[in-house]
């Protein structure tokens, strides 16, 4: 018998507000657009941050509002559900472009009326030359925009089109205080302003800003008092009625005042996170410790018994229904990289609090229940663990990754806590570090971390070692010499990191850049006025005002680069079995093996186009034949080709594989993943901050595997490179184990901007009480050898379909049958169906 | 030191194994087995001769002889893990007790260590050489399989008397003791033979569990890889409310019973 903590029947509400919001697919609105730009065409002699908040609060008085049928808590970004609203202010060309197509493209489509598309094609004229992207481009090195736009060597694209979110705010601060404290603190702060200082303009300016905003916000949740009230008098149902009155009530209080019971606590919190993303579209705002300062509203209702645990967990499931109410559309590229309309708010229970005690309470337990019931993309739910995590926290968790939702991530509390107060972080406040958007850590409310700054492909500066730093015919990276020349692994991989450091310099001149764009063009009086000491210095968080300031910039590939490095010098420079001149002939061969999919389409048109330009009479019969040549590469001479093929096979089948607990291929990935991480922090960015690295792709190994060519490790052109920290995909041949030991001995602490470790497990492996103790003791194992995150995918039947379909995809998928574990792929058919059939189960 | 020179003929090492004895352990398969059982789901086990196998198409030597100290370290590599859920190491085969000194040895060197220790074997050996492990062994999981001598010598090439006489000295002796029994369709599914099989066992000092162990094809594609038939080709495994129902009955003899390791 399985005793979970916490198991709470879900209320017949919440199945009907999940279902009211996936009826129809999302649409693109236009209001906020519209008032943005009607703002702004008023506005243009004042200076940029009142700009700012003048056009949040005109948004704010003016944008549609609606309460959803049987809501609880209320405020919505839009008339639909999950519908988004848009930003010319940041970039709109790709938007206009795709008009016609975002309704019909394979990933995160999402429905435009020809009205909207007609009133936006209105406003968009004024923002031409005026957005942030225009000016960040501008801000750029010549050599930098190039690296990124026509080179890919690495993609700050998420901040260069949109608002940077990655944020945390003082939830507890409102919660408490209401936006009347806060304005009264800005209030306070400007009769303190010395009119002779030199800053006055700029403080003065900000602080009018904050209480400008915050007064609309005051507003905004005034209309929505006003509409529940409207609606309360019409309503026939006696208890909808009822409902509807107690929204009413809760919205003319909060989030002005304090909250006075957990249900305006509740209904505060959404205000805040709801708002956030209609001044910005940065995404990744993350409500952080939820479970911390939502509790003692919660506990001082419980024990007053004014509120049951039920009716809590009502309140908190509705809060995470709302979480998917919140949308965002980006242009078709990032749409690929960001599948499933991802939002990153994250939300961490669990974990010590600031004097290092364990801070787990039933609320921490309850958003775990919470994510069970609503079993959602959003939030991105996670967990602390330490020494003193209690063990049913931990089993209710694990119930939670069984479902397969891949929820929640767990953190390692004891790695990051020092990572975090190696950037200069105090104890206290790292101990009370959150986790932003995928997996970066930061201390919320004190922080502008950038933690998204860019993704840095570490398989890139490895191709152009190759190339002697030449892309597309073009010399864009340093001369490290001919690769066929060099004479010592030394050498070689010297010329990588040469490589390397070069495009990170690139990489931070676009990051400060677009930084400075930011700070000019879109500064954020309402988010800055919840981030400490943006009222204290009179700033906005994107022009410093924050206590913490970072840009985290992300590379990933560090499995590919190790295996391939440790290829070269086994084969290349230690056994001489094969010459260097084969070697870089075998990779850009391709290993004699023809590229398939979209990539093969891809390079047929390339060399259609180059073939016309050259003036070649390009037909069918022509294209036909580039084609099948791409895909089956019967243009090599067949020995050369079989001489290709030998050498991926030496590769594969003769040389070490990082993820495999061998100490010496393990320790080689360590210096790999130093290489970038020990790179990227010895530069500052304009807030007055540092860069820190992280080590994780989110899911852009697939669409910059891409446009990667083959690499040294044997991976075959525009495939995915591997995910995470993790090994390459089916290098792993010693399960989760030995895959724990070679991870964890990646220098990971300095990777303070985030790792991750994903790993696929099938349900029947958490399978009762036992299975789920063990799987919990497997995550503290990986965490003693200083892992700093862990998340798992539980395969579901649709993956052991896909596993049948491509196994070699799936080398490492562990299943269980009537008490033994087996690599599924290794099953024969018959067996693989009776285990598919028994997953439906549940067994 | 001399025991870690023992040497052994082995056919595998399995890593966070999950469903065999507490914890997350690590199984290491020793070569060579006594009996034949129908249903072995490790035929490559049975003999002691290194072997070549057909597995996914490719050849795959099937045997290694190793001596402790060689596979110390692989054993070692995930104490963290022992320590962190309980577990340990457990040698399972074959039949450890074909070769004897080097399951001893190889315990010893992992009490050393202050691993937990376990077996996987049928006691189908002289006592004495039984008792040779027992200084370093903490659990031993022993199957019965049937309390018919002729059925079980039948399906397995080996009559029963010595394996249950085992099964009282090992209860004797104090080491920790838990009883197995695969559930093979047509050979103990029924409700008698398994009944006798727990009250036999609920006999036993000091012992307390008894676990049913569905019957699985996963084996199955190997016997053609060794170029073998598989004599129980035909038998489904057994459904879920079978297992259930026997679970049942198992549990009247008043052990704790369940299904799977």
């Amino acid at each position: 018998m399985e005793n979970i903590k916490f198991v709470i029947e879900k209320s017949a509400r919440i199945e009907k507000l999940v279902n009211a919001l996936y009826e129809k697919m999302p649409e693109i609105e236009s209001a906020r657009g519209l008032l943005v730009t009607e703002s702004y065409k008023q506005t243009e002699a004042l200076p940029i941050i009142l700009r700012r908040s003048a056009a949040f609060a005109h948004i704010l008085r003016n944008i549609p509002i609606v309460i959803r049928d049987n809501e609880l808590v209320v405020g919505s970004a839009t008339v639909a559900p999950r519908g988004c609203q848009v930003f010319p202010e940041y970039s709109y060309e790709w938007l206009e472009a795709e008009f016609d197509t975002v309704a019909t493209r394979a990933a995160d489509p999402f429905f435009i009326s020809e009205k909207t598309k007609e009133e936006l094609r209105g406003a968009y004229p004024y923002w031409k030359g005026k957005t942030n992207s225009d000016l960040a481009k501008a801000n750029m090195a010549p050599e930098a925009y190039e690296a990124f736009i026509t080179h890919g060597m690495f993609t700050p694209g998420n901040y260069f089109y949109n608002g940077i979110g990655h944020v945390n705010v003082n939830y507890e601060k409102v919660l408490k205080q209401g936006y009347r404290g806060i304005m009264a603190e800005a209030l306070s702060a400007l009769q303190k302003l010395d009119v002779a200082d030199p800053e006055y303009v700029q403080r003065s300016n900000f602080l009018h800003a904050v209480i400008e905003s915050c007064e609309a916000v005051v507003e905004y949740a005034r209309r929505y008092a006003k509409l529940a009230k409207e609606m309360a008098s019409k309503e026939r149902d006696v208890e909808r009625k009822a409902e509807l009155e107690k929204i009413a009530k809760n919205c003319m209080h909060v989030p002005e005042f304090g909250a006075r019971d957990f249900h305006e606590a509740c209904q505060s919190f959404w205000f805040v996170q709801l708002l956030l993303q209609v001044e910005s579209s940065g995404h990744s705002i993350s409500p952080g410790r939820f479970d911390q300062y939502m509790y003692p509203f919660y506990k001082k209702d419980i024990d007053e018994g004014k509120l049951t645990i039920e009716q809590a967990q009502e309140l908190i499931d509705c809060i995470w229904v709302k979480l998917n109410d919140i949308n965002k559309v980006r242009d078709a590229g990032s749409a690929d990289g960001f599948a499933g309309y991802g939002m990153f708010q994250n939300l961490i229970v669990g974990g010590q609090n600031i004097h290092g005690i364990d801070a787990t309470n039933d609320l921490s337990y309850m958003c775990l229940e919470a994510a069970m019931h609503v079993p959602l993309p959003q939030p991105s739910i996670s967990i602390r663990v330490w020494n003193g995590t209690p063990q049913p926290l931990m089993i209710k968790a694990a119930a939670l990754t069984r479902l397969g939702t891949g929820l929640p991530a767990y953190y390692n509390d004891e790695v990051i806590i020092p990572s975090i107060m190696a950037r200069g972080l105090t104890l206290e406040d790292a101990r009370d570090y959150c986790i932003i958007g995928c997996v970066e850590p930061q201390k919320g409310a004190k922080t502008d971390g950038w933690h998204d700054a860019a993704f840095f492909n570490m398989c890139r500066p490895m191709e152009l070692v190759f190339s002697n730093g030449v892309d597309k015919g073009v010399q864009i990276g340093p001369e490290t010499g001919d690769v066929t020349q060099m004479q010592t692994f030394e050498e070689f991989f010297n010329a990588y990191k040469t490589q390397q450091s070069y495009f990170i310099k690139l990489l931070v001149n676009a990051n400060n850049a677009i930084d400075v764009a930011h700070a000019t063009r879109c500064p954020l009086p309402f988010q800055s006025c919840m981030v400490d000491d943006c009222i204290g210095r009179g700033k906005s968080l994107q022009e410093g005002g924050a206590i913490y300031n970072f840009t985290g910039p992300q590379g990933f590939g560090i499995a590919n680069n190790t295996d391939g490095l440790l290829a070269v010098k086994q084969l290349v420079f230690d056994q001489k079995v094969v010459t260097m001149s084969e070697f870089k002939e075998a990779i850009q061969a391709n290993f004699g093996y023809g590229v398939t999919g979209s990539a093969a389409e891809r390079i047929t048109s390339e060399v259609a186009c180059s073939l016309a330009e050259e003036g070649v009479n390009v037909t069918e019969d022509v294209i036909r034949a580039i084609y099948q040549e791409v895909t089956t590469a019967n243009g090599i001479p067949a020995d050369k080709k079989a001489r290709y093929r030998e050498i991926k096979r030496l590769i594969d089948e003769t040389c070490p594989k990082y993820g495999n607990d061998i100490y010496e291929a393990d320790m080689f990935a360590r210096e790999v993943g130093n290489s970038y991480t020990k790179e990227v922090e010895k530069y500052k960015n304009p807030r007055g901050g540092i860069f820190q690295a992280g080590l994780y792709p989110v899911s852009a190994n697939v669409p910059l595997g891409a446009q990667t060519g083959a690499t040294p490790d044997g991976r075959l052109a525009f495939t995915p490179i591997a995910d995470g920290i993790g090994p390459a995909s089916g290098r792993d041949v010693k399960g989760p184990t030995a895959t724990a030991n070679s991870v964890a001995r990646l220098e990971q602490d300095v990777a303070s901007n985030g790792t991750l470790l994903n790993q696929k497990f099938h349900p029947s492996a958490l399978a009762g009480m036992s299975g789920l103790t063990k799987f919990a003791a497997l995550i503290r194992s990986y965490f003693d050898q200083k892992g700093m995150h862990m998340q798992f995918n539980v395969v579901t039947r649709e993956t052991l379909l896909d596993a049948q379909k491509n196994p070699e995809k799936y080398k490492t998928l562990v299943v269980r049958v009537a008490g033994y574990s087996a690599l599924f792929t290794t099953l024969s058919r018959s067996l693989q169906d009776d285990i598919i059939n028994r997953t439906e189960q549940g067994f | 030191m001399p025991h870690y020179q023992t040497k052994g003929r082995i056919f595998n090492i399995q890593r966070f194994s999950i469903h065999d004895g507490p914890g997350i352990r690590t199984i290491v398969f020793f070569k060579g087995c006594f009996m034949r059982c129908a249903w072995c789901c490790n035929p490559e086990s049975q003999s002691y001769e290194i072997q070549t196998m057909i597995e996914n198409g490719k050849e795959k030597i099937v045997g290694k002889d190793v001596t402790v100290d060689e596979i110390m370290p692989e054993i070692l590599a995930d104490d963290n893990f022992y320590r962190r859920s309980g577990g340990g190491v457990t040698l399972s085969g074959g039949e450890i007790l074909g070769q004897p000194d080097f399951a001893r040895d190889l315990l010893r060197a992992c009490k050393e260590y202050g691993l937990h220790t376990a077996v996987e074997s049928t006691a189908n050996a002289p006592y004495e050489t039984i008792e040779k492990i027992l200084p370093y062994l903490d659990l031993y999981l022993m199957d019965i399989k049937h309390m018919d001598s002729a059925k079980h010598k039948e399906y397995t090439g080996a009559p029963n008397e010595r394996i249950l006489e085992n099964a009282k000295k090992l209860a004797a002796s104090g080491v920790e003791l838990i009883i197995r029994t695969p559930v093979v369709p047509g050979f103990n599914d029924t409700a008698g033979e398994i009944r006798a099989i727990s009250k036999f066992a609920a006999t036993l000092p000091g012992v307390k569990e008894h676990h049913l162990l569905p019957y699985h094809r996963l084996g199955q594609d190997k016997y053609a890889g060794l170029e073998r038939n598989y004599s129980l080709k035909d038998i489904e495994p057994p459904s879920q409310e079978r297992m259930e129902y026997l679970l049942s009955v198992a549990e009247e003899s008043g052990l704790k019973c369940q299904i799977g390791g």
